[in-house]
């Protein structure tokens, strides 16, 4: 591969501007591919020179309208090279582009452009155009709404809706007619500064209202090109833009490394058809949350299950030997020659095709975040040969906190801090981080800008976590879960937890140990999983109350916990929160009986509520307890499940100091 | 910005009166038309017309005569008596090809896909009549066939982009859902750029959705392509909903015949539809 840092023929300092970096690919990589979107069935190229027109024409468009320095555009739309261009044309004459999440509610959307005081809203089509008008009262400040998709607006008022073609249309003749405008724009766009607002980013806000994060010109710049230099990227690489315009993530993917390194950006026919499109392109950079992971494997273990015998068969083969083989592959440790040579033909028969399959047969780096992957799903693709990594960041980063280099990919952690970065754990574990990628503030919200961001620039993430003996970071939980035992000692309870439902035989776990003496755990354990392994060695149950008692069961348990435990111990935050003791409970955790939310998760306070007398016994040593639980059925009657549960005591292990310790600063 | 702007555009819910739609002269018109298997009287005496540009709805409840009708337009049945009067030539019987060569076409009550076909080839088979070039042309696949195809294809992209179906265009259509493939069909209809579109039940067995999203698509055919549309349906809220005009059969015969409201205030229409015996 021909290592072309992007800007390096232009002191990186004068390309401080998304638009400026916009002449600047035009002039550089003019022929080469900026932008490509799939109409009628065909994949349409825009060229960066091409690009740089159809920006121009947009932007002198939106001028002639009345668009001017410093008012807010919103934006709203599935990925469009045309709203992509939005966002360069309205900083290119120092406006704020706003965008917006295009599945959300006309109310949740009145919320935000009334917030940002929006004067325009480019939209991708009559859905979304239908969504603003309704609220355009409302919201008060709207002089129009430019649309790019005609299809059913025609017969709208033409003075509340105009089109981009029209705009751009307008724009050329412009051009045309007179070359000072051509000087005027170029002009406007010398003006920008690094330190300018480029875009307001919503948070999706679970909790209160969303805030718009104020991001500058050199957050997304910089924190595009350093991510550029972090995993080699040159305009021979290309990714599919499918991920919402409004989240930090794709304005950083698809927009700030997009022009930071003239990357091709591709734009899917439709969102149903992504799967299809990835495969048609091929993108060498991809992003995906762990969850569009899980569908694709759930998918092609699905159809390897209709296959042929010779062709599964070969299948269960060589995928054994490429979750022995496949990840020190990639990374470049030793594997002998034989094991190599397996490895290879598995590639031709196996791996290479499944990659194809998935659209990946191009591709050089996959990141995920968001949540925590499963080690297994994680392994799985990065022993086909995908450069899978995890990296850690937030909007208010503008995306990058820590990545995973490649050669140093951990399943567990989510990477070391990247270029510029500076990480620092506060003393409630806490992880406060320092980027040129730090966000300015929330917009009219200082009083939030001052609980996240310290006065010398440090932003708290909300997250706790520590950083390992190999300098990378782990995060174990939300800071304001964290909690401490009596000895003081942190205690993260989604840590304990998820690290031991990263065992197959575990279905849910629940962590106590805040104010009290040491960690104790209740345990379900997977009916699926532990019923199987029954089923291979003969044990016998009814169900899943009797094979959760069974000392075999126990005893697999106690080898995880254990297992655990020896871990635990060579982590210097968690060391201390090791468990002593452990039961596994008589009944599934189950939403009916308000044990979990809807969505699966563990209703802590109120299963402490429930359980205590079994909380009560974990903590005064007694070793078994009786335990009557009233259970919902699924047709609605109640009844109750009566259990004799034993607890166990576990061994501890003494902290393993850490032999290096790298500063992360 | 205006309200009314907004209620036009709302799927179902939009109300289709009022627009400024130019509504025509009669396109088509049947007279006094009857026809019968053998001693069962299907259609008795029925005359009504549709004019150019309207959504026209034919109601009445189980085996009376609607689809009937339809195929007595589309000359796929014969009338024992009565006219069909097309663009102006009155006719006692359709044939099927005149139909569709003169620019009718329709959907089916119980889907008539090609099934083993992907989604594209069922609409590119709606543009044959279209196509000029024979047989050995088309084997040939070299230049004016190639061409031709060419333009056809993108006239068909144009259906698929239009009725958002292009995650399935290489999917063979006996597999998708029924709702699918109901707009696989009214896609294929469409490729033969109709004057006038037949929809037999084009909403039967959907969810609410997905009878937002074909109200959607009718409004628009008929707004936008000015194509007149006359549509059996049995989803009352829908056919006032989107119909400039209703007529009403039972047993054979028309009861009534007019607006959406003028029908649904019409007793003799409550009670059919109540099913109070006479």
């Amino acid at each position: 591969m021909t290592a072309i840092a992007a800007p390096a023929d232009a002191p990186a300092s004068a390309l401080d501007t998304v638009p400026k970096l916009l002449l600047h690919n035009a002039k550089r990589y003019g022929s080469r591919p900026a932008f490509r979107e799939k109409a009628f069935g065909i994949w349409q190229t825009w060229t960066w020179t091409e690009t740089k027109d159809e920006i121009e024409a947009f932007a002198i468009g939106l001028k002639l309208l009345g668009l001017k320095h410093g008012e807010t555009v919103a934006i709203i739309g599935d990925n469009r090279p045309q709203l992509y261009w939005a966002f360069c044309a309205a900083q290119s004459l120092g406006a704020i582009p706003v965008p917006v999440y295009q599945d959300s509610v006309a109310e949740e959307m009145a919320y935000v452009l009334k917030h940002a005081e929006v004067k325009y809203a480019i939209v991708e089509d009559q859905e979304q155009a239908d969504k603003v008008l309704s609220i355009a009262d409302e919201i008060g400040t709207i002089r129009k709404i430019i649309y790019n998709d005609p299809r059913g607006l025609q017969k709208y008022d033409p003075n509340g809706l105009v089109s981009i073609a029209s705009l751009q249309e307008a724009g050329r003749k412009a051009l045309k007619a007179d070359p000072a405008v051509r000087k005027a724009w170029l002009d406007d766009v010398a003006a920008g500064k690094g330190s300018d607002i480029s875009v307001m980013l919503y948070t999706s806000g679970t909790t209160g209202r969303p805030k718009g994060v104020m991001l500058t010109q050199e957050n997304v710049v910089i924190s595009g090109r350093n991510a550029n230099l972090f995993d080699h990227f040159t305009p021979d690489d290309t990714m599919l833009a499918y991920l919402p315009m409004a989240w930090v993530g794709d304005h950083i993917f698809s927009y700030g490394q997009a022009y930071a390194g003239a990357l091709c950006v591709s734009c899917p026919e439709s969102p149903d058809t992504i799967t299809e499109d990835r495969r048609e392109i091929g993108p060498t950079y991809f992003f995906a949350p762990p969850r569009v992971f899980e569908n694709m494997l759930t998918q092609i273990m699905v159809r390897m299950e209709d296959a042929g015998r010779l062709k599964k068969a070969m299948f269960d083969y060589f995928l054994k030997v490429a979750r022995r083989v496949g990840e020190p592959i990639l990374d470049g440790r030793p594997v002998s020659f034989l094991d190599r040579l397996r490895y290879r033909i598995g590639d031709l028969l196996v791996y290479a095709p499944l990659r194809n399959r998935m659209g990946f047969s191009n591709l050089r780096v996959a990141y995920t975040a968001g949540e925590a992957i499963g080690p297994e799903l994680f392994s799985f693709f990065r022993s086909l040969g995908m450069n899978l990594k995890q990296l850690y960041g937030q909007t208010e980063a503008s995306v990058f906190v820590t990545l995973q280099p490649n050669g140093e990919v951990y399943p567990e952690t989510v990477g070391k801090p990247g270029p510029d970065v500076q990480i620092r754990i506060a003393e409630n574990g806490e992880v406060l981080f320092k980027s040129p990628g730090v966000f300015l503030k929330y917009y009219k919200n200082d009083e939030a800008t001052a609980e996240t961001k310290t006065a010398d620039g440090w932003v708290h993430t909300g997250d706790a976590g520590f950083i390992d003996q190999r300098g990378h970071l782990r995060i174990i939980d939300r800071a304001k879960d964290v909690g401490r035992l009596t000895d003081g000692t942190l205690f993260a309870p989604k840590y304990i937890e998820n690290r031991l439902k990263f065992y197959p035989e575990v279905k849910e776990v629940v962590a106590i140990g805040h104010g009290r003496d040491y960690v104790t755990v209740l345990i379900n354990i997977d009916l699926t999983s532990v019923g199987n392994w029954a089923e291979r060695n003969n044990v016998i149950y009814a169900s899943y109350q009797e094979l959760a008692a069974h000392p075999d069961v126990y005893a697999m348990i106690e080898r995880r916990v254990d297992e655990l435990n020896r871990s635990l111990a060579t982590e210097e935050m968690v060391a201390g929160s090791q468990i002593r003791r452990y039961l596994i409970l008589h009944k599934e955790l189950d939403a009916d009986d308000g044990e979990l939310t809807r969505t699966q998760k563990v209703r802590r306070s109120f299963i402490a509520e429930r359980y205590a007398p079994l909380i009560t016994a974990l903590y005064d040593g007694t070793t078994r307890c009786q335990i009557k639980t009233e259970v919902t059925f699924e047709d609605g009657r109640k009844g109750v499940i009566e259990g004799d549960v034993k607890i166990v005591d576990m061994k501890t292990y003494p902290p393993v100091k850490a032999a290096v310790r790298e500063a992360a600063e | 910005m205006k309200a009314d702007v907004q209620e036009r555009s709302g799927a179902a819910g939009a109300g289709h009166a009022g627009t400024d739609r130019a509504i025509g002269d009669v396109l088509l018109s049947v007279e006094n038309v009857s026809l019968a298997f053998g001693g069962v009287k299907a259609i008795s005496d029925v005359s009504f017309d549709i004019r150019k540009g309207e959504i026209r709805a034919i109601i009445g409840p189980n085996g009376a005569g609607k689809t009937s009708m339809l195929n007595v337009i589309n000359g796929f049945y014969h009338p024992n008596q009565g006219t069909i009067t097309f663009k102006g030539t009155k006719r006692h019987d359709m044939r099927p090809y005149i139909a569709a060569s003169q620019g009718i076409s329709r959907t089916f009550q119980n889907l008539a896909l090609f099934k083993g076909m992907t989604t594209l080839d069922n609409i590119m088979a709606g543009r044959a009549l279209k196509m000029r070039r024979g047989l050995l042309w088309q084997a040939l696949h070299w230049g004016p066939a190639l061409w031709e195809e060419i333009r056809h294809r993108e006239a068909v992209e144009k259906i698929i982009d239009f009725l958002e179906i292009q995650h399935i265009r290489k999917a063979p259509v006996g597999k998708l859902p029924y709702g699918l493939q109901k707009r696989v069909e009214l896609g294929r209809a469409l490729a033969m750029e109709p004057e006038l579109l037949l929809l037999d039940e084009p909403m039967a067995g959907m969810n609410l959705e997905e009878k937002m999203d074909m109200s959607r698509y009718i409004l628009t055919v008929n707004d936008q392509f000015a194509t007149t549309v006359a549509l059996i349906e049995h989803d009352m809220g829908v056919v006032m909903d989107i119909s400039d005009r209703v007529v009403v059969l039972e047993y054979g015969r028309k009861i009534a015949d007019g607006t959406p409201d003028e029908v649904q205030r019409n007793q003799r229409v409550i009670d059919a539809y109540l099913g109070i015996s006479h």
